[in-house]
């Protein structure tokens, strides 16, 4: 070691539950469950995080990272910067040291030595030799490698003051079934704490507090969440294929069902998950199923949605419940396929050949995965459509700290008009696409039903109001108006949109919708603090409730905030609501990370005229 | 094109099947292809069949993807919901339906343009699953809705209406259909309904992937000299390896039969297959040596038909997963959702 381990050139930041960790890593070098241990950690001490993964399209060797927000308030978006880097990738270096603020942290393994012109001198630099630890502990190349992790877990708890206990607890959590790793890990775990106990003692600003502040929300992954969803929505029938971000989720659906979904009396399964061989195939099964009366859906994302689109189609217009649930991640299909952003809004809404409107769904986060996806299953039953769960990687694939799931015992699925035998048999009127309620649904059976009455032959091509093939200009016309008074009655089915006023009167608004939502609170919050007022609405589905164009028409201009490039939900607000493309402001991040709290503040302050903001209040409460 | 019904008027001497039901109440509409095209003929035949084993018309479902053969299923089992799908997708849409409900009888009607080019895959997947079905290829080996393209079952060799000469090799469905697992395999002719119906109700009766390669001249595009899909060309080159007739459950087992060589095979719904062979040298219980023989054949120019492979002890989709007895399309939230109390358990363990 030519360094000396520590050599903080300048006093570093000072903050109590309030910073952001980085944790620099190679992919596939066991980090990821250490930072995960080192994140929930702190949620056991009361003070609430989020984890982000920024990952790479690899199993093994490019980077990846852990971005950890600790922060007492609870803002739950990304901040923007970084205070302590952990960064033990020598590829990504220079970037990584780069992205620390001012006066923050570097800590590295300082096995190796690196020049001066490697750290910069307004970061303190914390150098461990956990290479040396490692290889002096343990003979084994594997064993070397994962201890790693925790070793640094260990010295970074000692550092920032994380509760030794709690990490010891949640590694017996972690390992119930595996005894013998339980007590390797904590042997690791003190190692690094010994060590950061006896060489790192130097000033160091960051710290963990036990508070009182996560309460009795819940640490979970958009994903699983949406997979409970539809166990709890009654989906019986999961077709899909592999795809990143989406894949984790069938996988979910799959895990719970095997604990919650196998019949006592019989073991054997109230649920079928195919891997179909494709995403045309997964939608064809669930179409199929949800033809024939189960509750389907398909996990997938903007690739797979581009290749179900003639299916989605064919749903639309045979009027066939279908829950399909969208993932999404960067565009092109090849180009950032573990990065994120809300950019197939428009490839959903309009998704397939003629004339298609389909109904959206926009989950902020766990909770709403699960509440939406469950609610999809009865949407898509009640509409006869198909329904799309418009999640992302951001909440997909990280854990986010989140209201518990709530279920009603006394809710009972909404199977939709569905004819049945007894009312066929007792002559009640049948005609598959007849408007009987003015409501733009039509009564539909299931094969099988009854021996004389109400069969009938599902087509994508035209038909009357009695399904029979018809070419003719006036059915088809009737058959898409009457489409559009379905669609129109989505409208009073969906979730509401959600309205937040600033704390005086403004003329200033935003729209905001699904991930954005942690960061866009923080934003708020630090531009009001800066004296920019803004009213805001969380949209939360397509078709758009009435109360948006309101919302709009009540404010001369309304930013809206989207993580893609072409500001594709305002394009849809334009769309349908024929509003002046000037009226509505564009604030649109799609670099593949998750939106912050800075950029958005930021780029409202700009647009709004004033002092624009350097940082949300949270981030520059603690800048010396 | 528009819809025509068939009248409702019954002759009182029709004969009746087991449910009381004349053939009259298994058929559809009127069909819009065109004079003495071969679909009709196998429309004929499932007709035949379905009434033959006194199927309940509700209980069967009838999907297809698109095409000319697609568009049939209009044409017979009026009782039936029926599926007119995307073009080479009704594979997974049947596959889907039958997860929901695996009470029903499902039948899947395609075409080869539909099945072994566009829908290859779909198809493929389908069979390699064991979902229970019949899937029938009516295989004409051309494009007839879009007016004579070859398909990709077309012979190398064989010549367009327009004198265009076929370079590509041709997709054999049943050497594929024997290779991926189905668990009963056939061809047939649709100019020969005496072979045809049996292999239906065989197929209906088996309880696992059932596919029935059907070869159905096209009249408009298809039957002239120098088509390897034409009546005169099958009738000339078809090798029948055997005769079947099915006997059902509920039937008594007493029919007489000629000279020649007999098999039983008892199927698993309680029916049995009595194989009259033909050809002495082969064997439909062993799948390996059937490829091989339908393959050399099919390099001297014939046409191998009847039951070519048949697993008497077949294992659908439905046993691969473990499913329950009852339909999911029957099951309620008490059976599917695990409730509140169970949702605060999964809530405290996620602290």
């Amino acid at each position: 070691m030519t360094l000396p381990s520590t050599r903080a050139s300048r006093p570093g930041l000072q903050a109590v539950n309030d910073f952001v960790v980085k944790f620099a890593n190679v992919n596939g070098s066991g980090s990821a469950s250490a930072n995960e241990l080192f994140a929930k950690a702190i949620l056991r001490m009361g003070v609430p995080v989020s984890p982000r993964n920024i990952f790479p399209s690899n199993i093994q060797g490019l980077p990846t990272w852990y971005e950890v927000r600790v922060n007492e308030r609870g803002w739950l978006g990304r901040r923007g910067g970084v205070d302590l880097m952990v960064a033990m990738n020598p590829q990504t270096w220079d970037a990584d040291v780069a992205e620390i603020e001012p006066g923050g942290y570097l800590f590295y393994d300082s096995t190796r030595p690196l020049p001066p012109s490697k750290f910069r001198e307004d970061v303190a630099v914390i150098g461990m030799p956990i290479t040396e630890l490692c290889n002096a502990a343990y003979g084994d190349a594997r064993q070397r490698q994962l201890f790693k992790n925790i070793i640094y877990v260990g010295a970074l708890a000692e550092l920032l003051g994380i509760d030794g206990a709690v990490l010891e607890t949640l590694l017996g959590e972690q390992y119930r079934s595996k005894p013998k790793l339980i007590d390797a890990n904590r042997e690791a775990l003190r190692m690094g704490r010994d060590y950061a106990r006896e060489h790192l003692r130097q000033p160091f600003g960051l710290r963990v507090r036990r508070a009182d502040n996560v309460g009795d929300r819940i640490f979970i992954d958009g994903n699983s969440a949406a997979a409970l969803g539809c166990v709890y929505g009654g989906a019986t029938v999961c077709a899909w294929y592999p795809i990143t971000p989406s894949s984790s989720l069938a996988e979910a659906f799959q895990k719970y069902c095997a604990r919650y979904r196998v019949d006592k009396a019989s073991g054997r399964n109230l649920y079928a998950v195919v891997q179909a061989e494709d995403e045309i195939a997964s939608i064809g099964m669930v179409i199929g199923a949800g033809w024939n009366g189960a509750r389907a859906f398909t996990a997938t994302s903007g690739p797979g949605i581009s290749l179900m689109t003639e299916f989605i189609g064919l749903a639309y217009f045979a009027e066939i419940p279908a829950t399909i649930i969208d993932v999404q991640r960067g565009g092109p299909s090849t180009g950032m396929p573990t990065r994120t952003q809300q950019a197939d809004i428009l490839a959903c809404a309009y998704a397939s050949h003629g004339d298609t409107k389909h109904v959206l769904l926009f989950p902020e986060d766990p909770h709403e995965c699960f509440e939406f996806a469950a609610q999809a299953l009865d949407l898509a039953d009640r509409l006869q459509t198909p329904i799309f769960l418009m999640s992302d990687l951001d909440i997909g694939m990280n854990q986010r700290l989140c209201a518990p799931f709530a279920w009603d015992d006394t809710r009972a699925y909404d199977r939709g008009k569905v004819m049945t035998r007894e009312e066929l048999e007792a002559g009640k009127p049948f005609g598959r696409y007849l408007d009987v309620d003015g409501d733009g649904i039509p009564y539909r059976t299931y094969p099988g039903t009854h021996p004389t009455r109400g069969s009938f032959f599902t087509r994508g091509t035209t038909r009357d109001a009695y399904a029979r093939y018809s070419e003719k200009g006036a059915d088809y016309v009737d058959n898409m108006q009457r489409l559009l008074r379905k669609f129109e009655t989505a409208k009073t089915l969906v979730p509401p949109p959600l309205l937040r006023r600033a704390s005086r009167p403004t003329a200033l608004g935003a729209i905001f919708f699904g991930s954005t939502s942690p960061a866009m609170a923080e934003a708020i919050d630090a531009l009001e603090g800066a004296g920019v007022h803004l009213d805001t609405l969380r949209i939360r589905a397509f078709p758009f409730a009435d109360s948006v164009a309101e919302f709009i028409a009540a404010h001369e201009r309304v930013f809206v905030v989207e993580q893609n490039r072409d500001g594709q939900l305002r394009s849809l607000l334009v769309n349908e609501f024929g509003i002046d493309p000037a009226r509505l402001v564009p604030i649109l991040h799609y670099d593949g990370t998750p939106i912050t709290a800075r950029f958005i503040a930021r780029a409202i302050g700009e647009q709004a005229g004033t002092r624009a903001p350097a940082a949300p209040a949270a981030a520059e409460a603690h800048v010396p | 094109m528009t819809y025509i019904a068939k009248p409702g008027l019954h002759h009182p001497t029709l004969p009746k099947n087991a449910l009381c039901y004349t053939r009259r109440d298994y058929e559809g509409k009127v069909s819009t292809l065109c004079a003495g095209c071969g679909h009709d003929s196998i429309s004929a035949a499932i007709i035949q069949a379905c009434w033959e084993l006194a199927i309940e018309p509700h209980r069967l479902a009838k999907l297809s993807g698109i095409g000319c053969s697609s568009k049939t299923p209009d044409y017979f089992l009026g009782n039936s919901h029926g599926f007119n799908t995307v073009h080479g997708r009704m594979p997974s849409v049947l596959t889907g339906a039958n997860l929901a409900n695996r009470e029903l009888l499902y039948l899947g009607v395609s075409g080869d343009g539909d099945s072994a080019s566009i829908g290859i895959g779909q198809f493929v997947h389908a069979i390699r699953r064991g979902v229970n079905m019949v899937y029938i290829v009516e295989n004409n080996g051309v494009y007839g809705l879009t007016k004579g393209q070859f398909s990709a079952t077309a012979d190398q060799g064989s010549v367009s209406k327009r004198g265009v000469v076929n370079t590509d090799n041709p997709i054999d469905m049943v050497g594929l259909a024997l290779q991926l697992g189905a668990s009963f395999v056939a061809r047939s002719f649709s100019g020969d309904k005496q072979q045809l119906v049996p292999l239906i109700k065989a197929a209906i009766a088996h309880r696992g992937a059932a596919f029935i390669d059907v070869i159905s001249p096209c009249v408009a595009f298809n039957n002239h000299a120098g088509s390897t899909k034409s009546y005169d060309y099958v009738r000339e080159h078809n090798e029948a390896v055997n005769r079947l007739d099915v006997i059902s459950a509920r039937e008594a087992i007493g029919v007489d039969y000629a000279e020649g060589e007999l098999a039983e095979v008892r199927q698993h719904d309680g029916s049995v297959l009595r194989l009259r062979k033909l050809h002495a040298d082969y064997d439909p219980g062993d799948r390996i040596a059937a490829m091989n023989y339908v393959h050399a054949h099919q390099v001297r120019g014939e046409i191998v038909t009847g039951l070519l492979y048949l697993d008497p002890d077949p294992h659908d989709l439905h046993e691969h997963l473990n499913t329950v007895a009852t339909p999911f399309n029957a099951l309620g939230a008490e059976a599917l959702c695990p409730g509140a109390a169970t949702l605060e358990q999964i809530n405290a363990s996620l602290r």
